[in-house]
């Protein structure tokens, strides 16, 4: 009994590590792009000098983080100030327990998928208001008092635009969702099912994911030129790459549930590519297509970040609060008239 | 008690809530007051899903935790009166409130668990593992027996919502 | 599987410390933060109940939504009124607000 027990956890532990690392590349390279993206829009090249075409740039600048003195102000909370970055980081590693990777490569497909990836999400405002509180300091302070009302307002829509897949598909499974899109063929995908009410509520939580991972052109929260950079003026070194980290990871997580939901999870566009594969192909692929699909988005997103300005705050909760969540409720009517009255083929 | 990973489980768990209650009551800084309520709200949702409640857990992490915290931590914020003073609780009625505590915890322990676990034939040895899906169950008791309370519960929330702009607005004369 | 008996002792140790605190405590916000801790009390009861109970129907776990629903309602009028008292007499000691006490 007692070695059953230890080999099942010492799996699972595996498990977190890989994902761990996985994240840590990711964000690394997603960082990479970022800057190099952002260079050619802005017509200048990125950093380019470290390693091949740049990049060893963010593995040196981890370096650098992580050897820089750990200042904690005087007169904060050191227990609090301490904390609040693991509050912020860990809910955003633990909704990559239901991340479908790819055919079978799911840590665990929790039969409440989705529910659980709005509930952990959730959590995170409460690091960021005790990081602003913690720091002793007026203008982290109002910005994380910003930030959590920005937060707080745009998790309504997101949870609204989540419902319509789930509605469509008839399970908050990771897996039921998509599988509810198979066929081998892009059409399956909801975002060109339903007469167009999921590619609406996809722009619903898009826009509410934006807000919600301090993405332009809501990031407020964040901004070098809003209140001197918001709630982690205060933090320096590795505390402040555990926030910086968890911005990537939570922008990679938008991304990767909108191709999920939206846009067929793993699944191949056309049947002739990989669609009847059996075993460690079919993982491969499914996994690659997952990634490639998650790629596209991430790239729109370092698109709008070159591209797009900032909403100021007052317009910000402005259109949380008075457009998005009407939309979001109306959306949510329609899906679910739409699927009761049997107008769509599941 | 045998050595099951749910057992295991559910021990840290608990122990973990209930520390963290303790430390939401003793505690002189309200911060942190605060900070360990959130960690028992999570400790709660452990012990939910542990109960093959997940959807309840879920629930639980999202109002609980994600919310009602984050509101708390607002009111904390709002109403300390100096920056980085922390509002020292000198405990009046420590003695009676321990007893009464006690004497509470001693009562419910002894009579209701001893009545409950002993023999009964209505109790299980394990929690029952639903025999369908258990979200389906939980939306058709939702839309079937159960609408009445859960309109009116959407009705308590929006009276809830306006009056608490009501209440804590500020007057602007 | 644990035995119903612990989730009850769990319970019942959660509402004995939300009650010493609502007692103990002098600012507001930790009474208001103690009656959470006893409406969590009561909500893994009634959990623990719907599970090990036979004839397993959820009636539990509806009871215990509801019981969270309506906390969170509780929760914001109360932190509405002592906000509003910090505003009337600039703190939030309990035993200090007895100006209706005859």
């Amino acid at each position: 009994m007692n070695k059953e027990l230890l080999l099942t956890a010492g799996i699972h532990l595996l498990v977190a590590i890989v994902i761990l690392g996985f994240i840590l590349f990711v964000v690394m390279y997603m960082i990479w792009g970022l800057r190099r993206i952002m260079g050619f829009m802005q017509v200048r090249i990125g950093p380019n000098r470290l390693g091949w075409q740049g990049l060893l740039q963010t593995p040196a600048d981890a370096l650098k983080l992580l050897q820089k003195e750990d200042v904690i102000p005087k007169g904060a909370d050191r227990w609090l100030f301490t904390i609040a970055p693991i509050i912020v980081f860990v809910p955003a590693y633990m909704v990559y327990v239901v991340m479908p990777f790819g055919d079978g490569l799911i840590a665990k497909d929790l039969n409440i998928g989705i529910l659980y990836v709005s509930a952990i999400t959730s959590i995170a405002v409460i690091g960021i208001v005790i990081a602003g509180w913690a720091s002793n300091n007026k203008w982290s302070l109002l910005g994380a008092f910003r930030a959590a009302a920005q937060l707080v307002a745009y998790e309504v829509p997101m949870i609204l635009a989540l419902c319509v897949p789930v509605i469509f598909a008839g399970s908050l499974r990771m897996g039921g969702i998509i599988e509810a899109q198979e066929g081998g063929w892009f059409t399956n995908w909801f975002i060109f099912r339903g007469y167009g009410i999921p590619a609406l509520a996809f722009l619903i939580y898009m826009a509410a994911g934006l807000a919600e991972v301090n993405h332009i052109p809501f990031d407020i929260m964040e901004a070098e030129s809003e209140l001197v950079a918001g709630f982690n003026v205060e933090y320096s070194g590795m505390k402040f790459a555990l926030f910086f980290l968890e911005e990537f990871a939570a922008a990679f997580t938008i991304c990767a549930i909108a191709v999920t939901l939206f846009f067929g999870g793993w699944h191949a566009p056309f049947p002739f590519l990989g669609e009847n594969l059996t075993g460690i192909a079919k993982m491969a692929v499914s996994l690659f297509w997952f990634l490639a699909k998650t790629a596209v988005f991430v790239f729109v997103l370092m698109w709008i970040r070159a591209t797009w300005p900032r909403v100021r705050v007052d317009q910000l909760m402005n259109f949380g609060w008075k457009v998005m969540i009407p939309m979001g409720l109306f959306i949510l009517l329609a899906a679910g008239t739409v699927v009761t009255l049997g107008w769509v083929k599941l | 008690m045998e050595i099951t990973g749910y057992n295991v489980a559910f021990i840290a768990i608990a122990a973990m809530t209930v520390t963290s209650a303790i430390f939401v009551v003793t505690l002189p800084n309200i911060l942190r007051s605060a900070l360990f309520l959130m960690f028992t709200f999570i400790g709660v949702a452990g012990l939910y899903v542990l109960a093959n409640a997940e959807i309840l857990a879920a629930m639980q992490l999202l109002i609980y935790v994600g919310a009602i915290t984050v509101l708390i931590l607002f009111a904390i914020v709002l109403t300390q009166q100096l920056m980085g003073a922390r509002i020292t609780q000198t405990s009046r009625n420590i003695v009676l409130g321990g007893v009464a505590a006690i004497a509470v915890f001693a009562f419910i322990a002894t009579t209701f668990v001893s009545h409950f676990s002993k023999g009964s034939d209505m109790i299980a040895a394990q929690p029952a593992v639903p025999t369908s899906d258990p979200l389906l169950m939980i939306a058709k008791m939702l839309i079937q027996p159960y609408v009445l309370p859960f309109e009116l519960a959407s009705f308590i929330l929006l009276v809830a919502m306006v009056g608490a702009i009501v209440i804590a607005k500020e007057d602007k004369d | 599987m644990p035995p119903l008996s612990w989730y009850l002792y769990v319970s019942a140790a959660l509402f004995a410390l939300g009650l010493f605190g609502m007692m103990t405590r002098r600012n507001s916000i930790a009474m208001l933060m103690s009656i959470e801790l006893m409406l969590n009390a009561a909500n893994i009861n009634l959990v623990a109940f719907s599970a090990y109970l036979r004839g397993h129907t959820m009636v539990g776990q509806m009871f215990a939504l509801f019981v969270i629903a309506l906390a969170a309602a509780e929760a914001a009028i109360g932190l509405a009124i002592v906000i509003n008292i910090y505003r009337t007499v600039k703190h939030i000691d309990a035993d200090e607000i007895n100006l209706m006490k005859w």
